[in-house]
């Protein structure tokens, strides 16, 4: 192999194609997944003592609040969505020698999504 | 004023092709081709011309020049492509750049050594494990059409390595075993013939095998023969994971 010419990827190789920078953007969302699942549990952790985050609550209660919740609304929509439209592809059934509709599977987890985050918002509005 | 198609016709085609000669250069260098327009010829024809009428010292691997032998993928204006399949009428009167597949070392001008991928393909035993050998006074093992479409997709392979050429994973880390021989091996633990997929699993769910996928997609969406290598290692994640939580809860497996 000495005498062959080796390319080697740089850094910036998931900027070079669309279809890298979109795989980038679903993993980096996860940051933003993992980051407001952690925020949101301590929250309820501390829920029966809401005056020691009441603080945080107002902070979060301006426009510099609203724009962050924004953010992570969209990094959370694009993930989630990017996310289950990819199950299909693992997720394959058979019935009768023919493949379950790829948008069953995917609708299944879309409605999974619905009724879960309508229970949540029950929940919390009620 | 737009040019109309009898002016554009007239306009050579542009190829600015990589070149790299090993016995007397370090360092690649692109050299730029002007040749005669023709409607229907492809990227591999406009090669071809150079090669028997421009310069004979371009080399390049081609067979069939019918989308079967899996030869002649090379990077066009930055996609891995089968030039035999991309014609120029595509691009044509914009210049056509042509580089060696990539992710691959480069051998000579446009020859990509892929001898790493033929030491690797073997080590997932792509072949028929029988769980049950018997011998063949005995006849054939029957499978269903139903049998057969849940893998065939993933059998359609011509080895012309466009996936390992958009597969990222693959050019930071040679190592991987990437997407055409895992989707090999997702295809006979599929056949209903079968009963290699523990044996396989060693190989396939190693380091370098499935679990190295993130999923980037981009194999799937260059491969000419739809064969989905990217579904193919979800499904083998899927079904191998399965496997370990049974193994995990129901005794003796």
């Amino acid at each position: 192999m000495d005498r062959h010419y080796v390319r080697k990827l740089p850094a910036t190789w998931w900027l070079r194609k669309r279809t890298y920078l979109v795989f980038m953007l679903r993993e980096l969302t996860s940051v933003f997944v993992v980051a407001y699942a952690l925020f949101l549990m301590v929250v309820i952790w501390r829920a029966d003592d809401p005056g020691s985050f009441s603080g945080l609550f107002d902070a979060l209660d301006s426009p510099v609040g609203l724009v962050l919740h924004a953010i992570v609304l969209a990094a959370l929509l694009f993930h989630s969505i990017t996310w289950i439209n990819l199950t299909p592809k693992v997720l394959v059934l058979w019935r009768d020698d023919e493949q379950v509709d790829p948008r069953l599977i995917a609708g299944a987890n879309y409605l999974g999504w619905v009724v879960a985050s309508a229970v949540l918002a029950w929940l919390v509005l009620k | 004023m737009a040019p109309t198609d009898s002016d554009l016709s007239g306009r050579p085609v542009v190829m600015d092709v990589f070149r790299f000669l090993p016995d007397e250069e370090t360092e690649p260098r692109f050299q730029r081709y002007e040749i005669p327009y023709r409607d229907d010829d492809v990227v591999l024809d406009a090669l071809n011309h150079i090669k028997a009428e421009v310069d004979a010292t371009l080399s390049f691997r081609w067979a069939c020049r019918m989308g079967v032998c899996g030869s002649c993928g090379m990077m066009v204006n930055g996609e891995p492509r089968l030039t035999c399949e991309t014609f120029v009428n595509e691009f044509h009167p914009e210049p056509i750049r042509i580089e060696p597949l990539a992710h691959f070392p480069v051998a000579r001008d446009l020859v990509i050594n892929m001898e790493n991928f033929m030491d690797t393909l073997p080590t997932v035993k792509p072949w028929l494990m029988p769980a049950d050998p018997k011998p063949i006074e005995e006849g054939e093992f029957l499978q269903s059409p139903g049998e057969l479409a849940t893998y065939k997709r993933f059998s359609m392979c011509i080895n012309c390595m466009l996936c390992y050429s958009a597969c990222p994973v693959y050019g930071l880390d040679e190592t991987f075993i990437g997407p055409a021989a895992l989707a090999l091996a997702q295809r006979y633990n599929l056949d209903s013939r079968d009963g290699g997929k523990a044996e396989r699993a060693n190989v396939v769910t190693s380091h370098e095998g499935i679990w190295e996928c993130t999923y980037v997609g981009d194999c799937t969406r260059v491969c000419p023969k739809e064969v989905d290598p990217a579904g193919a290692i979800q499904m083998a994640k899927l079904s191998y994971a399965t496997d370990w939580v049974k193994s995990m809860l129901l005794p003796g497996g």
